[in-house]
């Protein structure tokens, strides 16, 4: 067992806060609502030129600029910036921090509250609420209102962010011109739950959890939390994609040794492991991905997912990655027929790349062409 | 087996729809280029635009790159979508902000309601498919309209050849050999008309063209048009 880590460092972030809170798909309802975000580019006088970006799992609203804690770029400037496919001398983007994260927004990290609303001195660890998607996309309506934007120009994600584009145009179609849901699925498979649990197993069952009352000794379960990030990152990569970088390259030797060899890509995932204990809270980890587990768009609407969509005026850009078998290009071709069921107005392309999910946080210039075309498209369209 | 027309084919076919693009993988037009597109659009398109009244919902099924769907959407104010075989096709599709979707006019349109469209379009594709009968019934459930253009396998250089050769044709437009052809449903205009016949689709225009789209004067005589035309254009509905 390696040593104790504590928690890292609290820092401010830019919140928006709603007193009045937010009613949840379990029941329960949570106040004060806190939304974390972020904002790149001007709102133009029309309030017409406004796009969401959606984060994934271990995301967060630091999009095109460095992260707070750990000093790297913002994990989507490959897209967001000056004459980028988002590109932000256009567009007014907004990105939130989603509903149960632990950058700022409302979540298990956060000052547990009393149904009045009262701080009770106290995080809400593994008391915080069962939440959805659709619970996220409720928080982001009310940071988009706030902000006061009635209707946004595009809502655009991938993997749960692309839950959450989906989510936006199912719930609120009319604030919704154009919605972009990337390397994503209409709900979450059996075999994604599989490895969301395996993650969750690693992180309950390291001593240091203490049943997610860690925060009372000011030490993080981080064995426990890194191992669910390896797990996570082998998904995220494509067999093809590991042999290109590591193959079985031994760190520091030319050959095995039988002694205390290390692959490369063992290293690598040990990397990955211990870096991400230094910017994310384990009990938002179990929150959000049983967050994604939940997911299930058509279960929302009697088991039809065209019944989602029905009458929708919103335009959709549906895109997949051909290496991708987390959220692989079938998952998206069931949305496109689904929306072509519902006549909406549909654009898909699937992107031919070796680098598994992770494609599309990285440099695919089909895809991001695509994107950037589609989303000009939009604007023109609307004046923009 | 023969091969379709040339300006279509300009590299391998796929089996199961339309072959390739447009010709020349011409950049799609984007906001103010759209009236060069329209003076260079192939000439057989400019005849099916022709055919599209202003403000209809359209699908081009094996849209290429776009060309039509740009110009019906500037010049018609159509609602036009595309279906595009060919992934870098329809990529390139998307990228000049058209609604395009990668997929094939044999497996997508099962999941189209009826009546989606005023005008379902399938131009110089029908002979590659995998069940043009079935494309055909699919095309007239979803759409009020259809329009099918394919090259004509009755044309009198294809029978010459045949007869003459006893070996399966070779011309400009069907130029590549029997067992590397994605066209494995050529038929004729007489063949077509059976077809409608057969299955209940009324005939509400048809031309036969040649081979760069122009029109030719044989719409009163098909078997002439049977004979001389090069590439047939239908105007279909449902009985």
């Amino acid at each position: 067992m390696s040593a104790p880590v504590a928690p890292f460092p609290q820092v401010d972030h830019q919140r928006a806060v709603f007193a009045d809170g937010l009613a949840l798909d379990c029941g329960m309802a949570i106040a004060p609502l806190a939304v974390a975000y972020r904002t790149y580019g001007q709102l133009n006088a029309a309030r017409s030129n406004a796009v969401l970006v959606c984060h994934a799992l271990t995301g967060d609203q630091y999009v095109a600029e460095p992260h707070p804690l750990t000093g790297k770029p913002g994990w989507w400037e490959s897209i967001v910036g000056p004459g980028k496919p988002l590109d932000t001398d256009r567009y007014f983007l907004v990105c939130a921090n989603v509903l149960g994260g632990c950058m700022g927004s409302t979540g298990p990290q956060e000052e547990m509250t009393d149904a009045a609303g009262r701080g009770l001195g106290r995080p809400w660890g593994t008391d915080f609420p069962n939440i959805t998607i659709r619970d996220m996309v409720r928080a982001q309506k009310r940071l988009v209102e706030h902000l006061g934007i009635g209707r946004l120009l595009a809502v655009v994600g991938g993997s749960m962010g692309g839950m959450q584009a989906l989510e936006w145009a199912a719930t609120f179609p009319d604030a919704v011109f154009a919605a972009a849901p990337i390397a994503t699925a209409a709900y979450h498979s059996a075999q994604n739950i599989a490895f969301h649990e395996v993650g969750r197993a690693a992180i309950h069952s390291d001593p240091a959890w203490r049943g997610g009352r860690y925060w009372e000794e000011g030490r993080v379960p981080a064995q426990g939390l890194s191992v669910a990030r390896m797990v996570a990152h082998i998904t995220y990569l494509s067999e093809q994609a590991l042999t290109r970088k590591f193959g079985r390259r031994l760190r520091g030797a030319p050959t095995l040794t039988f002694l205390e060899d290390v692959f490369e890509v063992e290293s690598y995932l040990r990397h990955q492991g211990s870096t991400f204990v230094r910017r994310f809270d384990a009990n938002s980890y179990l929150t959000i991905t049983r967050a994604m587990d939940y997911f299930d768009l058509a279960a929302e609407h009697d088991g039809d997912l065209a019944a989602a969509f029905r009458g929708t005026a919103t335009r959709f850009f549906i895109a997949s990655f051909s290496s991708d078998w987390l959220f692989p290009t079938a998952e998206s071709r069931a949305i496109v027929r689904a929306l072509n069921a519902a006549a909406a107005n549909v654009s898909f392309v699937e992107i031919t790349s070796d680098k598994g999910h992770d494609a599309f946080l990285l440099d695919e210039p089909d895809f991001h062409r695509a994107l950037g075309g589609f989303l000009a498209g939009c604007a023109d369209r609307l004046g923009v | 087996m023969p091969e379709a027309p040339t300006d279509r084919h300009h590299d391998d076919g796929h089996p199961n729809g339309r072959p390739n693009g447009r010709p020349g993988g011409r950049p799609a037009p984007r906001g103010g280029e759209i009236k060069y597109v329209a003076k260079n659009m192939r000439l057989d398109l400019r005849l099916i635009a022709e055919m599209i009244p202003s403000g209809a919902t359209v699908l081009d099924i094996g849209c290429g790159d776009g060309a039509l769907l740009a110009h019906l959407t500037a010049e018609k104010g159509a609602d036009a979508r595309g279906i595009e075989i060919d992934m870098a096709q329809a990529t390139q599709a998307v990228a000049a902000g058209l609604a395009v979707i990668q997929g094939d006019a044999d497996h997508d349109l099962a999941f189209y309601p009826d009546g989606a469209f005023d005008y379902v379009v399938l131009s110089r594709t029908l002979q590659a498919v995998e069940r043009p009968r079935e494309v055909l019934r699919q095309m007239l459930r979803i759409g009020r309209h259809a329009v099918v253009s394919f090259p004509n396998f009755g044309h009198w250089l294809l029978r010459w050849q045949l007869l003459s050769k006893g070996r399966m044709p070779v011309t400009e437009t069907w130029h590549r050999e029997w067992y590397e052809t994605p066209n494995i449903h050529p038929c004729t205009i007489r063949d077509f008309f059976d077809l409608c016949r057969l299955d209940g689709y009324e005939v509400v225009r048809w031309l036969a063209v040649d081979d760069r789209g122009m029109r030719a004067p044989w719409t009163r005589a098909p078997r002439l048009a049977n004979l001389f035309g090069e590439q047939a254009l239908f105007l279909l509905r449902r009985g």
